[in-house]
């Protein structure tokens, strides 16, 4: 009897196999074998000329020297980061204090419901039609210039999309919009789980709001922090949409907001599956080390056995 | 807890002064997180004439005649609405029954190489599906899919973050016991999966399912290389094409209408199932 | 062993990939025939359709995207220019022509004359002849119409409904303000070359207009008259004259003259009404009617508020040319399409009248031309033929080559960045290097 439950047992853990097959196989075809090509295809050059196909031809590491050698490669990635900063540090402060004011169970906010409701609606919108929005809106004769113009802020139509800080700007704006919802609810629900012993002690000793904020809060959400701030830059090191279809794929002026994956596009567009490859396995190399940092970071895995 | 006494104790600036303050703030916020679908509604609602003359804050009485020019113009709309519908609905179906097995997989079984397979997907989970683009659309030319849903559909199969958060879930909501329970009762390890285990974790996936939903409605970069036919393109790709669209005579009405058309839908939604959004973000990216 | 498997499938999945990447390329003579359900066509905008709808006898419009012509069925494949857009998906469908479904087979394709070059000298573009057009058939067309379209052995491989011979157009209302007269022949003496031009973009803008809406709108007038190609022996090449154009640009930009908005976009198309203040455009006949918002109520076109004359320089802009896809199986109905549109003199005026547009048919432009009874509304009663056919008679066409349309807009985008004080010109050379060998990474500088 006894032989045979554990006989049962051992059968049905051959159900775990089975139950991954799915996301094994599905994993397999469509990430790992992609991934794999664009690997080889790095050192292959392989485009296309009108209606004829140049390559492939292997040249070892030729696309990497051509990629690394203009330097572009290094200003499309600092476009890519400094376009996220911008974004990101009025996202976090923002998301930090309005975070503390939702969980600060003394200021007792009415309509909390309603305002987190609307900062997480943005999110949801999709970046290509909200762009697309940004740009009429903020057109030469768009209703901006135009509002700025009639309340007399302006004098004649500033050009938004000709000013590398203001194209930079809107796209920062526009990231900083569609996600500090979602922090403010990451962090608020980490802040939340701050044992509440802490903040009623803290109470007792006479500690002012901002205190508690700085000495016990912050302290103790910095895991999460952590966990914010490199999904986001990874997030940003993702950065298309937005500035795609803001400059339509141009990166304009003078490509101060052309973003890696841009330039990706850029050579996938025109079929240089040569380039691509080469700046591709850069874009690897440098999410692979960021999520190894997240993993170290949060300790994700160990921890959940 | 909840004690009004201790408000006026308070050292810092009084609490009267910071509550008004924070509403202050969130008014703010709020306004500018508003005003953008604000303008969209006004200016979707005004004829080319009028939005070249500049912006009101009135409605007008064009959208009717804007939303038929736009009907009648080259841009197949409707097949577009209908397109991110197919994909949305079926990758968000897909990836959370499929994330939920292989979460199940992981969370109720032993087996050899499971945390290996757990380590695995945990770190793929971050990079970017545009790292292996290029490879994925020479997959996908290959076998003849161009076009085709289904390199769109399928893999979300696949999708480590999807997994992960169920994974969390079944931590802390599913015991093994009723696992074994149902082992004595003599149900078999699929039936116990589909009968009683996916309806326990109806909450979680339908958080997920949503927001599968969403990111695939508003993506942009995979569909624009794979769908080239414009009866197969998705809402995203269309819009973008009204950035360079030449054919559409400068008729800006129209573009402020389609622009709403592909927005407010998941709005709706949005505001519909919002309690259930916004708990589910926090429940699920943020380690208990 | 996992390893093996794994790499096994790697190189059949690339070896696959380009396979499919490399098939196509060694097709051979021409194979159409004309017993085809479904008539694929691929343009980049509305004209060719419009120009069906309005004008081919028994074509059927069902949807935005569907017509019916007899028994078969039109199927329009419309995809934007811009970006090279278009041709990437044409090119596409082209290397797959041999394999897909007789359905679903290009049968009909229209290009401009900065590519056309890039399908006529292929195996992709079907010998007119060998849809049964002869040159008699073709007696009455401009030469340059056909010559961009033959190939390198001296075959003609494609047709053109329309000559686009450009005009400056400007805003009569403007006109009167600023010079009290808007006669065409008044107009012509204050725009004659481009240092009167310039000149009188002073006055223009003294009066509160700008000279013309974008420096854009000049671009073409000067890059057709050229005396070089923007590719030669593989390197790309500047001309001297479209370097004149950066140096009048700039220029015209910093006095506040003229924008810098990109063709097609809404702030360059503000001045097709009376507020947006723009004095001229310069283009094509297409233009006027077919872009010029001259449908919609409250533009200057609708009120017939141009006027039209030479300007500085003689210039051509775009032109659409027919061209027939090899494999097709609707040669028949293709013929007859080309034979039509192209040649027949009745339908052809009917264009002229309805559309402004400039047909390809000298004889039936000229005599029009002399018609005291014809004249365009969108004008204000002018007829603009004979300027049209005098300039239709000196376009020179030697100077394009496959890669202008990346050129063009490259280098377009690039000075954009010169003229709005955003990079020195060598910076912005540079850019439009870069960009050009992204697109045609063949080309070197």
């Amino acid at each position: 009897m006894k032989k045979e439950t554990k006989g049962k047992v051992v059968s049905y853990n051959k159900w775990g196999y089975i139950f991954l097959i799915p996301f094994v196989t599905v994993y397999v075809i469509f990430q790992l074998i992609p991934l794999g090509s664009t690997i080889i295809n790095s050192f292959f050059e392989n485009y296309r000329s009108g209606l004829m196909q140049v390559g492939p031809n292997f040249v070892g590491l030729d696309n990497f020297i051509k990629l690394f050698s203009s330097g572009d490669i290094w200003v499309y990635t600092a476009n890519t980061l400094i376009m996220w900063v911008m974004g990101f540090v009025p996202q976090i402060l923002v998301s930090l204090l309005l975070g503390a004011w939702f969980s600060d169970t003394r200021l007792r906010l009415k309509g909390q419901r309603f305002f987190k409701t609307v900062i997480y609606l943005p999110n949801l919108i999709m970046a290509s039609a909200f762009s697309m929005l940004f740009f009429a809106l903020f057109s030469d004769a768009g209703p901006i210039n135009d509002i700025l113009i009639t309340i007399g802020v302006l004098d004649e139509p500033f050009k938004f999309f000709s000013h590398t800080w203001s194209t930079r700007t809107l796209v920062a704006f526009m990231n900083f919009v569609m996600w500090f919802g979602n922090t403010t609810i990451l962090l608020m629900a980490g802040m939340m789980g701050i044992d509440t012993s802490l903040f009623e002690a803290a109470e007792v000793d006479g500690a002012t709001a901002s205190q508690v904020f700085f000495k016990i809060t912050l302290p103790l959400l910095k895991p999460i922090l952590i966990y914010v701030m490199i999904t986001s830059l990874i997030g940003g090191l993702q950065m298309f949409d937005v500035p795609q279809i803001l400059t339509n794929g141009t990166g304009e002026p003078m490509r101060s907001s052309m973003t890696l994956i841009m330039y990706l596009n850029k050579h996938l567009f025109s079929k240089n599956y040569g380039m691509g490859g080469a700046l591709s396995v850069f874009l690897f190399v440098i999410t692979g080390i960021l999520s190894l940092i997240v993993f170290k970071f949060t300790g994700t895995g160990e921890s959940n056995d | 807890m909840g004690d009004n006494r201790n408000d006026d104790l308070d050292k810092g600036i009084g609490i009267k002064a910071r509550r008004a303050i924070a509403y202050i703030v969130l008014a703010v916020i709020s306004f500018f997180c508003l005003i953008w679908f604000y303008i969209l509604l006004i200016n979707a609602t005004r004829s080319n004439g009028e939005l070249t003359r500049g912006f009101t804050p009135i409605p007008s009485t064009y959208l009717f005649i804007n939303w038929q020019n736009l009907l009648a113009g080259t841009l197949p709309i409707i097949n577009g609405l209908v397109n991110s519908l197919i994909v949305s609905i079926c990758s968000a179906a897909l990836s959370t029954y499929f994330s939920c097995m292989t979460a199940y997989a992981i969370h109720a079984y032993d087996f050899k190489f499971r945390k290996a397979i757990f380590t695995f997907i945990l770190a793929v989970m971050m990079i970017p599906s545009q790292v292996t683009a290029l490879g994925f659309l020479q997959l996908v030319d290959g076998m003849g899919l161009t076009n085709s849903f289904i390199p769109l559909i399928i893999p979300s199969i696949a999708a480590p973050a999807t997994f992960y958060y169920l994974k969390q879930y079944m931590a802390s909501n599913l015991p093994l016991s009723i696992i074994e329970a149902a082992r004595i009762d003599g149900s078999g390890e699929f039936r116990t999966f589909n009968t009683i285990m996916l309806p326990m974790m109806k909450p979680a996936m339908a958080v997920q399912a949503i927001f599968t939903f969403v990111s695939s409605w508003n993506n942009y970069f995979t569909p624009a290389l794979i769908l080239q036919d414009d009866k197969k393109k998705t809402l995203p790709i269309l819009i973008a094409q009204l950035r360079s669209a030449d054919f559409l005579k400068f008729d800006m009405g129209q573009v402020y209408v389609m622009i709403a058309f592909s927005i407010f839908p998941v709005v709706i939604v949005y505001l519909l199932l919002s309690k259930h959004i916004v708990q589910g973000v926090a429940v699920g990216s943020v380690k208990g | 062993m996992k390893k093996r498997v794994l790499s096994v499938l790697l190189t059949t999945a690339l070896a696959a990939s380009m396979l499919t990447a490399c098939g196509g390329s060694s097709s051979a003579s021409s194979s159409v025939s004309s017993d085809g359900k479904v008539l694929n066509i691929y343009c980049w905008n509305e004209e060719f359709k419009t120009r069906l709808t309005d004008h081919y006898p028994g074509y059927e419009a069902i949807d935005g995207t569907t017509g019916k012509i007899g028994e078969v069925t039109v199927k329009w494949n419309i995809k934007p220019n811009e970006n090279n857009a278009y041709q990437n998906n044409l090119d596409e469908t082209l290397l797959k022509q041999k394999d897909a479904a007789a359905d679903d087979k290009i049968d009909l394709f229209l290009v401009e004359a900065d590519y056309a070059l890039k399908y006529v000298d292929t195996d992709y573009t079907v010998a007119v002849k060998d849809l049964g057009v002869t040159d008699a058939d073709l007696a009455n067309q401009y030469q340059y119409t056909k010559d961009i379209v033959t190939d390198s052995k001296g075959v003609l491989k494609g047709v053109s409904w329309q000559g686009c011979p450009g005009a400056m157009f400007y805003s009569r209302e403007a006109a009167k303000e600023i010079f009290g007269t808007d006669d065409p022949a008044a107009i012509q003496e204050y725009v004659k070359d481009w240092d009167t031009f310039t000149a009188t973009a002073a006055d223009v803008a003294a009066a509160g207009y700008k000279m013309v809406s974008s420096v854009n709108d000049t671009y073409r007038v000067y890059s057709n008259n050229v005396t070089s190609k923007w590719v030669v022996d593989g390197k790309i090449n500047i001309d001297d004259n479209i370097m004149n154009w950066v140096e009048d640009s700039k220029a015209m930009v910093d006095a506040g003259q003229a924008g810098t908005h990109d063709l097609w976009s809404t702030d360059w198309s503000a001045g097709f009404y009376p507020d947006g203040k723009v004095f001229c455009y310069f283009g094509p006949a297409w233009l006027i009617n077919f872009s010029m918002a001259a449908d919609t109520e409250g533009s200057i076109g609708y009120n017939g508020g141009w006027g039209a004359t030479e300007g500085p320089q003689g210039f051509y802009w775009g032109g659409t040319w027919i061209c027939g896809a090899n494999g097709t199986d609707n040669a028949d109905l293709i013929k007859d399409i080309m034979l039509k549109m192209t040649t027949d003199a009745e339908l052809m005026k009917g264009i002229v009248i309805k559309d402004d547009d400039f047909v390809n048919n000298k004889p039936a432009m000229e005599a029009m031309a002399a018609d005291t009874s014809y004249s365009s509304k969108i004008l204000g009663g002018q007829n603009p033929l004979a300027m049209y056919c005098a300039g239709a008679e000196k376009i020179d066409l030697s100077n394009c080559s496959a890669y202008d349309q990346g050129c063009n807009e490259e280098f377009q985008k690039a000075m954009k960045n010169y003229f709005e004080g955003n990079a020195t010109l060598e910076e912005a050379k540079e850019l439009f290097y870069k960009g050009v060998t992204e697109k045609y990474p063949e080309l070197t500088y």
